[in-house]
């Protein structure tokens, strides 16, 4: 029986210092959908020095974290890594 | 630690406000060390067994947690241990829980980053945690991984799962006998093992019962409290608390940097009692302006 191929995704997070996109990564959490089968992320840590080095190396941004402004009370309060990117690609894979 | 009781140093409160994180190579000797793994393999095996060796109630007074015979009571109670937690909680703190972690050579299990118990109340009183390596953690073997200066960011601890990687963590690796001191809301993780020796770690968690106020060796602190004044962008004093408290570090934004600046500042005023004490203003110009509303 011939091989099937599949589109499979990979997700990575990014994180940066600043709300730009060319902001330094500080931050990264990779999940892949191919199961080791696609590519897989540069050895350098973090994998990329901006989100815009991970558009070059083929990754589409699909969703940035918005810009919230601090509830009254809560402007100096820090919590959560706040700027933070979602990068995907599709890798057809042989099944 | 430089006094006669091993109570910490000023410079050594400041580092723990400024990474909530402080460690001590090879302090524990060698002798409880080993008979600590054999404790704390029982500790494991009986902790939820009817018989045996159980942990101590919570809020049972650190003095009467494992008395003797026992290593890990020696531990507590050694004179350098005990300078520690009484510079941190105070005299006469109390057992919260503890939890001995033993992750055989080649285990996977992997925790993903997080922070213990709750979200945290608002106010600056803090527990400790301290973790004992009762053997050697060579680097790559999986030692807990940790991230400085997290320790008074607000979160959900499941909200951190997805940080598989932050810029600045660190991973322990050292000598055996080494403990590592947590502020309660350091963001930390047990991590696989892929050494060739099993890892064993004991964690305990004190609450404090009294004022967690100049409880150090405060001969320096007249040396290195550095007034309201102290401002990055006009004079500052070089060798201060306030310039332990102006670390950066890497994962940190701009914004981050100074509001942590803010909550460092006021966990010190806690600490300090100086309830005018600042770093880079950021307090006193907030404060001194509002009392303009208020006075008018």
């Amino acid at each position: 029986m011939a091989d099937q191929t599949a589109e499979r995704q990979q997700v990575l997070y990014l994180w940066a210092s600043g709300s730009a996109l060319d902001s330094p990564v500080i931050g990264w959490a990779f999940h892949d959908g191919t199961d080791g089968a696609g590519p897989q992320l540069p050895d350098s840590s973090p994998p990329y020095a901006t989100g815009v080095d991970a558009l070059r190396a083929g990754w589409m941004l699909l969703q940035s974290a918005q810009l919230v402004p601090p509830s009254p009370g809560e402007e100096h309060a820090n919590a959560y890594l706040e700027y933070e990117f979602v990068m995907v690609r599709t890798c057809v894979t042989i099944e | 630690m430089g006094s006669s009781d091993h109570l910490l140093s000023t410079r050594q409160m400041a580092e723990f406000v400024a990474n909530g994180v402080l460690r001590f190579d090879a302090l524990v000797p060698g002798d409880i060390n080993e008979r600590a793994v054999e404790e704390m393999a029982r500790l494991n095996a009986e902790r939820l067994a009817p018989e045996g060796l159980r942990p101590p109630p919570t809020r049972t007074p650190l003095d009467y947690c494992y008395p003797p015979p026992s290593a890990i009571g020696e531990y507590l109670r050694l004179p350098e241990v005990r300078g520690i937690i009484t510079s941190l909680v105070g005299p006469d703190p109390v057992f919260d829980h503890d939890w001995t972690h033993h992750l055989p050579a080649g285990s996977t299990y992997l925790q993903p980053l997080h922070v213990d118990a709750v979200t945290d109340s608002v106010d600056p009183t803090f527990d400790i945690q301290l973790f004992w390596y009762p053997r050697d953690v060579a680097a790559g073997e999986g030692g807990t991984r940790f991230v400085p200066g997290t320790h008074l960011h607000r979160v959900r601890s499941s909200g951190l799962d997805r940080y598989q990687h932050i810029v600045g963590e660190e991973q322990f690796a050292g000598p055996a006998g080494t403990v590592v001191v947590f502020h309660h809301g350091l963001w930390h993780a047990g991590q696989p093992n892929p050494g060739t020796g099993d890892r064993w770690m004991h964690k305990v968690r004190l609450n404090p019962t009294r004022p967690q106020v100049r409880r150090w060796d405060t001969s320096d602190l007249d040396e290195l409290h550095n007034p309201s004044s102290d401002h990055v962008f006009a004079q500052m004093m070089p060798d201060s608390v306030g310039q332990v408290l102006r670390t950066w570090h890497p994962w940190m934004s701009v914004t981050e940097y100074r509001n942590e600046q803010m909550q460092r500042a006021r966990l010190w005023r806690y600490l300090s009692g100086d309830d005018r004490y600042d770093v880079d203003y950021y307090l006193t110009r907030l404060e001194s302006r509002a009392t303009l509303v208020a006075d008018g």
